[in-house]
């Protein structure tokens, strides 16, 4: 039975969004016996009202409150209000994320060491090493089921990745295969086995993909230690004279102003809304926002080295058929600057539907050239390419002037590229395309970035207090009892999909929490 | 197109059509594809055009037309970038303002076409030039972007690129080809 906590109730911990980290974050603390109230934007649906249609799902699942952009980025052009494609909805970005579930390699937790000084990046190792993150990233592919880790077989390879495996055998590629998902390949943990429908990013109608909505969340609720409240939108988080947070203010399903205290509060509501939150928090005694004493708060705003490669064959291919990420290649990800340039990037499959590969092929994009490459759509195939962005400070997440309909300054996401990025962009759209030359596409596209799915490094980690908004274990360096629970923490990015990383944080700091608590000293 | 698609083309007119039914009341852009809901299936674009309650009958044939040369699709029937701008022809009926901007955007082309105005120049080329030169205007802006998804998002368009749309009330891909690549 999901419990139903007091608003006056100052003894639970409050955890701002359900999703990778709100979600799991929420669960871990429930099954410990923490009393948890998950406050989330978004409506709750389950995930039989999930719709196979592109746009009536975008309208259904995506964040479409107001957003602001700037900077030289290309989404600023073509999508000003929508710098991000990610999710309102309880279960956030996991009812709509892929499933690839990657560990970050050793190098990637130390990018000033590794890689050196490089002009206008703001490189920082993390508090944190792969080996001490080892353990959690175990617990989380248990968690998740991640195909291809502990004895669990992987999908088998749609129309797509045969393509992709074709092309790689013939590159020489030697890590190329079906990838590390988190979709269930055979029936696990109550939930069905791939279906191979498509439509993974419109939310799996099978329950086949991993997603809080349907994994941590029931599970939390069923300890009756924790409560999730859709359609709650924190507007920002109280402290108290001594500055330790009390609570948070929160609009409800009819726009009123509620308010939670809280114990603890942690901030999960994705790299864009979390800064946001804590710099609409500001008070008299925190006036550049909360958790801010470093300056960092917003700032080094990453979203990875991304771009697609297309191609049409003279054959049909049917590249939407089953799991919108098959496969993957592997070998770029490795650190070898020869290439031009540090860090590297993953070539994994992707496909869209009609309508939104309209949308997205060449945003702007008409005429011949356009229409012709469409005609071709049955007999496309097609990769995502996303690796390590440079962290920069100029990259970051303000408040804009305009206002969202509770009247309260949006997010602004500034974002230029850095020389490496493009550098790694470049040497991506060459292997993707050469790829397929290999298996005789007749003609590729460089496809570029769509708007941000992968949102990181606002709330960065760092050992010093004055590098970084929080510390080892997600907790403000400046508040005790204020942590960050999402991609916001990354220090740098590296070449994998972030969720994989997102969840092992969240189960290390729900022990962390809980001791603490335990301990009093929160 | 493959003999392949062709055969899918069959297979899901039908499934798509119930669908898109179904489904239209749901979706935010229901105003530009509602209109397959009422019935007119004319091929011919004259009855579009005719069928007009805020536009001039040549406007909205122009409209089309226009439509057509921003994404031109020989195997995609007029009617389906008539239903794409049909609600062009619903705002103008609703809001003067609106009436005006497109009439004079259409009037403006046929400015620049000359004798014979935009749908007398023979050549998609010629008319592309003159799109060309107002590719940066909002109302060009707007047309396209609008007509990028009212065009797609027509689930019985799908079926003349090839593309299956709703899978899972069919039981997804698993046993219906999702690996059946037989050239690679």
């Amino acid at each position: 039975m999901a419990a139903k906590f007091n608003q006056n109730d100052d003894s639970v911990v409050v955890i701002v969004g359900s999703g990778a980290g709100g979600g799991t974050l929420g669960n871990e603390l429930a099954q410990k016996g923490i009393n948890v109230v998950v406050l989330e934007a978004g409506e709750r649906h389950e995930f039989s009202d999930f719709v196979n249609d592109e746009w009536a799902s975008f309208t259904q699942l995506a964040w479409k409150d107001a957003r602001t952009t700037s900077g030289s980025w290309r989404v600023a052009k073509n999508f000003p209000t929508l710098p991000a494609w990610i999710v309102k909805a309880v279960g956030g970005s996991t009812t709509h994320w892929a499933g690839a579930s990657l560990r970050f390699q050793e190098h990637e937790f130390k990018t000033a060491t590794s890689y050196g000084r490089i002009p206008g990046a703001n490189l920082l190792d993390w508090p944190i090493t792969l080996a001490e993150l080892e353990p959690y990233y175990a617990r989380a592919e248990e968690k998740m089921g991640v195909t291809r880790t502990g004895n669990r077989p992987g999908l088998p390879g749609n129309n797509n990745f045969k393509i992709m495996k074709a092309g790689a055998d013939k590159l020489g590629y030697k890590e190329c295969h079906t990838g590390n998902m988190a979709i269930n390949s055979v029936e696990r943990d109550d939930r069905n086995s791939c279906q191979q429908t498509g439509f993974c990013f419109q939310g799996c109608k099978w329950g086949a993909k991993w997603s809080t909505l349907y994994t941590e969340i029931p599970k939390g609720e069923a300890t009756g230690k924790m409560e999730v409240r859709p359609q709650s939108h924190v507007a920002h988080i109280e402290h108290d004279a001594s500055g330790k947070v009390t609570g948070v203010v929160y609009f409800d399903k009819d726009g009123k102003e509620q308010r939670q205290k809280a114990r603890v509060v942690a901030v999960a509501g994705n790299s864009i809304e979390s800064p946001r939150l804590l710099l609409n928090s500001a008070s008299s005694k925190f006036q550049d926002g909360l958790a801010n004493s470093s300056g960092q708060v917003g700032r080094n705003y990453m979203r990875h080295m991304t771009g697609s490669v297309y191609a049409v064959f003279d054959k049909p291919v049917h590249m939407y058929r089953g799991t919108t990420m098959a496969g993957i290649v592997r070998d770029e990800s490795r650190l070898d600057p020869k290439r031009g340039f540090v860090g590297g990037y993953e070539m994994e499959t992707l496909s869209l539907g009609l309508p939104f590969m309209a949308a997205f092929l060449d945003p702007g994009g008409w005429g011949r050239e356009f229409t012709s490459a469409m005609d071709g759509y049955s007999d496309m195939a097609g990769m995502w390419l996303v690796g390590e962005d440079m962290p920069q400070e100029t990259n970051r997440v303000t408040l804009s002037s305009v206002k969202d309909q509770y009247g309260l300054p949006v997010a602004d996401v500034h974002f230029d590229d850095h020389a490496n990025d493009i550098a790694m962009r470049d040497h991506a759209y060459k292997q993707g395309a050469a790829l397929y030359d290999a298996v005789g596409a007749t003609r590729s596209f460089p496809t570029p970035p769509y708007p941000s799915t992968h949102n990181l490094g606002t709330n960065r980690m760092s050992a010093n207090a004055r590098d970084g908004v929080v510390n080892k274990w997600g907790q403000t360096h400046d508040i005790k009892n204020l942590f960050v629970s999402d991609g916001s923490q990354f220090t740098s990015g590296g070449a994998e999909n972030p969720t994989l990383t997102i969840v092992s944080l969240a189960i290390r700091q729900a022990e962390y929490i809980a001791d603490q608590m335990k301990t009093k000293t929160i | 197109m493959s003999g392949d698609n062709g055969r899918h083309a069959r297979r899901h007119e039908a499934v798509s059509r119930r669908a898109f039914l179904r489904r239209s009341s749901e979706i935010s852009f229901a105003a530009a594809v509602t209109v397959t809901a009422g019935g007119a299936l004319l091929n011919a674009s004259e009855a579009w055009a005719l069928d007009v309650k805020g536009l001039q009958p040549q406007t909205m044939k122009t409209l089309i037309l226009v439509a057509r040369d921003i994404y031109p699709h020989d195997k995609v029937p007029d009617r389906f970038y008539a239903i794409a701008m049909k609600s062009y022809d619903e705002k103008a009926a609703a809001d003067p303002t609106t009436k005006t901007q497109i009439e004079s955007f259409i009037a403006s082309l046929d400015g620049a076409a000359g004798k014979g105005g935009y749908a007398g120049l023979g050549w998609e080329s010629q008319r592309v030039a003159l799109l060309r030169a107002v590719s940066n205007s909002p109302m060009f802006e707007t047309i396209r972007s609008g007509l990028v998804v009212s065009l797609y998002n027509q689930p019985e368009v799908w079926p003349i690129f090839g593309y299956e749309g709703e899978s899972y009330s069919k039981g997804g891909y698993i046993k219906r080809g999702f690996d059946d690549i037989d050239w690679i």
